[in-house]
């Protein structure tokens, strides 16, 4: 067994915070890179210019990259050997959230009930926290803040299994295209195949922390990934919206076994400012 | 790509109408901002026949939620917020209230192209997710009203050559939908 403090947990989560707003990951300043190379439209390439330029303010200056700091939505790996000491996992990762927003000077976009009031909770609290148990005596934090811009643009259809892969690459591409300069093109299209209603939602979250381009190591799915990122950056949708080769810099598929019934896709876009980091204690 | 425009805010009727979709503008001047929670509360003050806490007429609405300024700073980051939002309540600051220009992020509904052409008004695109690069366009800013409501507050926000495109002109050419 080994044990973790609840101190050690808040402490890593404010850190986690504090460097995804601050800092673009090294694989998203990549893919930005490698699109602006090939970008033919001039306005396109002034866009992908100034996001780069952006990350490097934000690096330097301890600037958001985006004033959305986001939802905070963690994903954790606890190991069944370790021993959470002094609290509980949720509230340790919960009370990291709002000394991270408070001490960074972070926005703080959460609202207390979706409906009636929707008061600003002040603290970015609550985070949302999808915790799964693995083998070992490792606590595997990932935290991605979310932007409210890009999450709008998700969507979900329960298709028919007639539908199939079409089905399934309609749907994505439709689905960015519809979306236009709303999350921030070019994207990280997350898709979830199959599972349940619920499971594909999550799945297609949880493509987006995947390394940026890195295939699914299913020579099927990567196919379907290559097949909708080339029908969705011949679009002409572009930067913004406002025309471009560049409309999303991947396209990541997790898939799920379903119900003989049912073939569930979801999409998650996540904008150009991609942000993601992890720890491991 | 046109040439770079630059323009000082408030903004008359003659110098929206020569705005056209595709323009690089640098924007100078007084912006307000404001998103969909400030822009329900300005609707229903409208809808009350009651004076709104901002004088709108000719000017120019910022759709942004800025994190807060770092010490000796006017501003955290302070990029564009996606627009289709405050379609709801655009078009009644435009008719109702005078507001001649917009920034955000992202195509706008017909009802606010329609409003826009009657106004004239002009709707430019900011870079979305660029914050910290356009809050260094930032002289300073203050809260004007609903303080409350956090990053979603109206500020008065004192800006140097904000750079944006002219993505809606006052005749309803869309940059988004008739893409070049």
């Amino acid at each position: 067994m080994k044990s973790i403090s609840c101190t050690d947990i808040e402490k890593e989560v404010m850190a986690l915070c504090l460097s995804a707003a601050f800092d673009l990951p090294e694989d998203v300043e990549t893919v930005i890179r490698a699109y602006l190379s090939k970008e033919t439209s001039l306005r396109g390439k002034a866009f992908l210019e100034q996001y780069l330029e952006n990350a490097d303010i934000a690096r330097r200056e301890r600037l958001p990259i985006c004033q959305d700091t986001g939802v905070a939505v963690f994903f954790v790996e606890l190991g069944q050997e370790v021993v959470i000491e002094d609290g509980l996992l949720p509230d340790a990762i919960e009370s990291g959230v709002e000394k991270g927003y408070k001490d960074g000077l972070l926005r703080k976009s959460i609202v207390n009930d979706p409906v009636f009031g929707r008061k600003n909770t002040g603290t970015n609290t609550p985070p949302i926290i999808h915790v799964s148990l693995v083998p070992g005596d490792k606590l595997r934090i990932a935290l991605a803040p979310k932007g409210g811009g890009s999450e709008n643009m998700s969507a979900l259809a329960m298709l028919k299994p007639s539908d199939g892969r079409q089905g399934i690459v309609d749907f994505v591409v439709d689905t960015v295209i519809k979306a236009g300069g709303n999350p921030c093109p070019p994207t990280i299209v997350g898709v979830g195949v199959g599972g349940n209603f619920e499971v594909s939602a999550l799945l297609a979250k949880k493509a987006l922390l995947r390394k940026i381009g890195k295939p699914s190591p299913n020579p099927d799915y990567a196919e379907m990934e290559r097949e909708i990122l080339l029908k969705i950056n011949s679009s002409g949708v572009g930067p913004q919206g406002l025309g471009g080769d560049a409309t999303s810099f991947a396209v990541h598929i997790e898939y799920y076994p379903c119900h003989i019934a049912s073939l569930p896709v979801a999409v998650n876009l996540n904008c150009h400012a991609a942000r993601h980091k992890e720890v491991t204690l | 790509m046109n040439n770079v425009i630059k323009l000082e805010t408030p903004l008359k009727d003659e110098t929206v109408e020569a705005l056209n979709a595709g323009d690089q503008v640098l924007i100078s001047g007084i912006v307000y901002t404001a998103r969909d929670a400030a822009h329900k509360r300005l609707c229903e003050l409208l809808d009350a026949g009651e004076p709104l806490p901002v004088e709108l007429d000719g000017q120019v609405i910022y759709f942004t939620g800025p994190t807060p300024a770092p010490p000796g700073r006017p501003i955290g980051s302070a990029g564009p917020t996606t627009s289709y939002r405050m379609d709801d309540y655009s078009p009644r600051l435009i008719r109702e209230a005078g507001l001649k220009g917009m920034i955000g992020k992202g195509d706008r509904s017909n009802e606010v192209v329609d409003a826009m052409k009657e106004g004239p008004c002009v709707y430019f695109a900011a870079t979305g997710g660029a914050g910290a690069l356009l809050a260094r366009c930032v002289v300073s800013s203050e809260i004007v009203c609903y303080e409350d409501l956090g990053a979603e507050a109206v500020r008065r926000l004192e800006v140097k050559d904000l750079p944006v495109i002219v993505a809606i002109d006052s005749r309803g050419k869309n940059l988004y939908s008739d893409r070049e």
